[in-house]
């Protein structure tokens, strides 16, 4: 299985860190001892995600290869479709349509229309709603870091958006951007918030930032909280600047967590359906690959499934590439070199 | 470490009322960021309880402050005759996603502690498989799970809600307390077991407090990542076992095609803001507790 | 950073050629016919689930206690779905795909039965399960009918009507250009002049088939093929986009959705407004209403006489897995009977389907608007009665969406939205 994970390349570093004290020898029968103990450890959280992912993923590829029901002309029945090929992927990939003259590119106004589009809104919303999110959210984390009079007060805020339920969110924000809405209101602007394209996008990233900045705010400051104060201390005496401080040790001490908190978000904008779905209902070029999957249930379920392991793929070679190069590793100490340049 | 301690000692008083000036000017940017924050925050939370506060005849109005103040939205979320049981869906709420923390946290420690900690094959396939389970659309997994719930007869039944959300949760609990994990001093552990301690003893003893904020932090956005759950509990829920979620969205208005706006900001206020103090006193208790042991 | 991640690969590569190999337990979603199941059970009586959409204003609980209490052998269980058509729609296909009985009788949106019924899901409603519906508006029955099979019985109905400021026009508009000439007086009065659901969900399809079906075009043909790319059908979509782009349809109204056009017109700002009955209560009685006694209502005009309304409404359905048919039969006719739609409408404002009730002079008293709702719906023309209609639909609201907001020429949206409604159906 991992034949190309080099024994001991973890401990390697680290205690080459700690002093260069070799523990490579026998680091063979390590590795079988902690073994079993790591099976048995990881053991429950893998049975857990096989029962909810795995079986509901392995039945979405293998619908994927089989046609939709077709309606037989004389009965007015649905009959089952049988085994499809790669028609499916073709369908969405290739956006072919079959239409009563044969196989042609899909109509506008169908869902497999639809497909190149969807995915270029997502990768859109995902890369200026995690953008924002990170900016803002590293702001807040290094503000509620300080120690000063009411900090509760700003960590209570700071939770309520990522507290209500996003069905309500939503809801919350539909109402405030609507045409005689609040928004429109206090602003003295006539602006049709959900009925064109770019304000529709606007609303939606405005709603999503909101939302979820919390959440990136939360996972940053447990991050910064574990920084040791004295680190600080010896910096600033050996008179480093704010921006020095924030660089040399803020940001490559932090980055393990923030990487964590960006690759999960990333991967969560990717699936973004909650907040377009009740905003616009997908109006207005505002229709993600998660909202088109839904569309598509309700139309043909196998032909979703295909497009439900399409969206997958896509999402596995996004989190593959930060993981890869991105260092978004949560094994990997990012951290290691830092620790060792502030010694 | 030991560096970074004898060079705390050379602080000179020169530098000492430098950092003091300094200090005055960054409390006030401080006060000021903060401030920013709370308004960015609370804004749009303010216009959902003016609007929970609203009597329904006057939805659509958008004046900006309190007008038309009513208590009726809040009977209506909890009125039983229309059907609402937002008291019911309360405690279903509060119990699912308790259990769920509880038993994805206990999953995700012994997870993120083997992969942080020990050496073992295919420790990569296991953090894929991981991952991936956070990358398939959560709207095409309903469909599958209710049929395979179906078969053995668990819909509408609290583990039927339960381990769909522990799987939600489980990647980012894992990940998050693996990179948590990997940065801590273990060379106190090893110190502990000189002393005597087993490997575990040290792990709790040592390793926990110093992981508080970090086990904390991800214990509250679990609990509230299973608290908004929607998509699963809407299919495999029952009357019995409905969510505040499912409840919320299932609000009518009286007439049919009136929207319920105001009896669902009123819904929301009602389920959020319990939320936001109890994390405030657990982060306090449980924090203040963990963080006490650890200087023992 | 020299950590080999390609290992990640592995677990996916398993996982895609396993699935390969599991052919045999998928789970299939069964096709068509269901010829077996819709000839069972059908004396069995014994206790049975209903299933609907939120009970809004305390109707049906209070009807199914009754059935209780005169049922002691035959209780039903109420169960209340989500108030929004689409998880309605998503919840019923989860049960009825899963073939376990869950839900013996159903209510259902008038749109879905062709579908639901082409799956094979329902129990044809003839011989021994067949239900009266003498007396019935003709229109609600035929949306409950699919290839000249009774599928669901007719419930409650909805029609579109207009609503109108009587204090500025004494007379309502009996046709489209009419009322389209009558929006200077609006002008001069520094508001709105019309406006109905045109953001882009199922309301505006509601209004685009509406203004089809009154130029004298239709949407789709009896065997489900599209017809929009007609002259008639053209007319009727440029009327909407040519008062679209004249502002007598204000630009806000592509944001509209029945409640925005309610709040608007029950602010003052609005002259005429295409909406369903339920507006007429709330513009009488919310606070904020500004028109409560200056505002009338008329059926929707049309082309030279009233126009053809979209029906809205529900039907009662039985499940073809069901159990206990003959306790669902009895239950669905204690559900549709006169007295039943009578409590419907006084107690939920939900419109009858029996014709003569319109003109019960108790029931006019308490629902003013019923005589001209009578017009509205005897005008009634089902949306499209077709099993792909979630496809259709979206296809209408993308194509008209497109027309109405200018990003695209009527004839452009006619030729792709038939293109579009055609390719429903070949897939």
């Amino acid at each position: 299985m991992s034949t190309q994970l080099e024994p001991g390349a973890l401990p390697g570093r680290k205690t080459a860190r700690k002093g260069g004290e070799n523990k490579e020898v026998g680091a063979d029968r390590k590795e079988k001892t902690q073994g079993r103990a790591a099976a048995l450890l990881v053991a429950p959280t893998l049975i857990v995600l096989a029962i909810v992912i795995l079986y509901p993923v392995l039945n979405a590829i293998y619908m994927s290869f089989q046609q939709d029901e077709g309606l037989d002309p004389v009965t007015g029945s649905f009959v089952a479709g049988g085994f499809a090929g790669f028609a499916n992927y073709i369908h969405w990939l290739f956006q072919q349509c079959d239409t009563p003259a044969g196989a042609a590119s899909c109509p506008p106004g169908t869902l497999g229309a639809q497909f190149w589009s969807a995915t270029g809104v997502t990768f859109f919303f995902t890369a200026v709603t995690v953008f924002f999110e990170t900016l803002l959210g590293f702001w807040m984390a290094v503000i509620m870091a300080r120690t000063f009079r009411g900090r509760s007060v700003l960590r209570a805020a700071v939770l309520v958006p990522w507290a209500i339920p996003t069905a309500v969110t939503a809801k919350l924000w539909f109402f405030i951007f609507a045409f005689d809405g609040i928004a429109n209101t206090l602003f003295n602007t006539e602006i049709l918030w959900t009925g064109s394209q770019g304000p529709a996008q606007a609303a939606i990233i405005i709603a999503d930032v909101w939302k979820t900045t919390p959440f990136m705010a939360l996972l940053i400051l447990a991050g910064l909280q574990m920084i040791p104060a004295e680190v600080y201390e010896a910096a600033k005496v050996d008179g480093a600047s704010a921006w020095q401080r924030f660089r040399l040790i803020t940001l490559p001490l932090v980055k393990p967590a923030l990487m964590v908190a960006i690759l999960f978000r990333v991967l969560d904008a990717l699936r973004m359906y909650d907040l377009p779905a009740i905003m616009t209902g997908g109006a207005n070029g505002t229709t993600t690959l998660s909202i088109l999957v839904v569309n598509q249930i309700r139309v043909g379920f196998n032909s979703a499934a295909a497009l439900s392991t399409i969206t997958f793929l896509i999402i596995f070679i996004v989190a593959f590439i930060f993981v890869r190069f991105l260092g978004a590793n949560a094994v990997e100490s990012a951290s290691g070199g830092a620790k060792g340049k502030i010694k | 470490m030991s560096t970074t301690t004898s060079t705390v000692k050379s602080h000179t008083a020169a530098a000492k009322s430098v950092a003091r000036r300094r200090e005055n000017w960054s409390s006030t940017r401080t006060y000021i960021s903060a401030a920013v924050i709370v308004i960015w925050c609370l804004l749009p939370f303010y216009w959902m309880i003016v609007t929970a506060f609203r009597d329904v005849g006057y939805t659509f109005d958008s004046t900006p402050f309190f007008t038309h103040v009513t208590w009726d939205n809040f009977a209506t979320a909890f009125s039983s005759q229309l059907g609402n049981h937002l008291d019911r869906a309360l405690l279903n709420s509060l119990f699912i996603s308790g259990v769920t923390t509880i038993v994805a946290l206990l999953f995700g420690v012994f997870a993120a502690y083997a992969l942080a900690r020990l050496n073992f094959r295919g420790k990569f396939m296991v953090l894929g498989v991981v991952l991936g389970a956070s990358m398939f659309p959560g709207v095409a997994i309903v469909t599958p799970l209710f049929q395979l719930f179906g078969n053995v007869g668990w819909n509408g039944t609290y583990q039927a809600l339960i381990i769909p959300n522990i799987s939600f949760v489980l990647p980012l609990t894992v990940y998050t307390l693996t990179s948590f994990f990997r940065e801590m001093p273990w060379e106190l552990e090893e110190a502990a077991r000189i002393d005597g301690c087993t490997q575990g003893q040290a792990f709790r003893r040592i390793i926990m407090p110093l992981a508080a904020p970090a086990v904390f932090t991800t214990a509250i956005l679990a609990f509230i990542a299973s608290w908004n759950e929607y998509l699963i509990a809407s299919i495999l829920s029952n009357k019995d076992t409905q969510t505040v979620t499912v409840a919320i969205a299932n609000f009518a208005g009286s007439q049919p095609h009136q929207e319920p706006y105001t009896a669902v900001m009123a819904a929301g206020t009602v389920v959020t803001i319990p939320l936001v103090i109890l994390v405030l006193i657990f982060q306090r208790k449980i924090v203040a507790g963990l963080t006490a042991g650890a200087v023992k | 950073m020299g950590i080999k991640i390609s290992r990640m690969y592995v677990p996916m590569a398993a996982a895609a050629t396993l699935a390969l190999a599991l052919t045999a337990c998928g789970g299939g979603t069964g096709g068509g016919g269901g010829g077996g199941a819709a000839s069972e059970n059908l004396d069995s009586r014994g206790p049975i689930t209903y299933v609907q959409g939120k009970d809004n204003s305390d109707v049906i609980r209070p009807l199914v206690d009754k059935w209780n209490a005169a049922h002691p052998d035959e209780k039903v269980t109420f169960n209340e779905q989500s108030d929004k058509a689409d998880q309605q729609h998503d919840d019923l296909v989860q049960r009825f795909q899963a073939k376990n009985g869950d839900y013996d009788v159903a209510s259902v949106d008038v749109v879905w039965t062709a579908e639901f019924a082409a799956k094979g899901w329902l129990q044809p409603l003839k011989d021994k399960m067949a239900v009266d519906t003498t007396g019935f508006l003709p229109a609600t029955v035929a949306a409950a009918t699919y290839k000249d099979t009774l599928y669901a019985a007719p419930q409650t109905s909805d029609g579109g009507i207009l609503y109108y400021r009587k204090d500025l026009v004494p007379t309502p508009p009996k046709t489209w250009d009419e009322m389209m000439g009558m929006c200077p007086i609006a002008k001069a009065k520094g508001i709105d002049c019309y406006a109905g659901q045109m953001a882009q969900y199922e309301g505006l399809t509601v209004n685009v088939a509406e203004a089809i079906n009154t130029a004298g075009g239709t949407v789709v043909d009896k065997d489900g093929k599209a017809t929009v790319d007609t002259a008639d059908a053209k007319a009727g979509l440029n009327n909407l986009v040519q008062a679209y782009k004249d502002g007598n349809i204000p630009k806000q109204a592509v944001t509209y959705q029945e409640e925005q056009g309610r709040a608007s017109f029950q602010d003052g700002k609005l002259m005429f407004l295409r909406n369903w009955p339920y507006v007429y209560n709330l513009a009488k009685t919310d606070g904020s209403s500004k028109v409560k006694d200056t505002f009338g209502i008329a059926p929707l005009p049309g082309k030279t006489g009233p126009g053809a309304s979209s029906l809205g409404g529900h039907s009662l359905a039985v499940s073809v897995d069901s159990k206990h048919k003959a306790t669902a039969k009895d239950f669905v006719a204690f559900m549709t009977s006169a007295e039943t739609q009578k409590f419907y409408a006084t107690q939920g404002s939900l419109a009858p389907v029996t014709e003569s009730l319109y003109t019960d002079a108790a029931l006019v008293e308490k629902l003013p608007y019923l005589p001209v709702l009578l017009t509205s719906i005897q005008n009634a023309v089902p949306r499209p009665v077709t099993p792909f209609y979630p496809a259709v639909t979206l296809a209408i609201q993308q194509n008209s969406f497109a027309a109405i907001s200018g990003t695209k020429s009527v004839d452009q949206a006619m030729t792709d939205m038939q293109a579009a409604i055609n390719a429903a159906g070949a897939k």
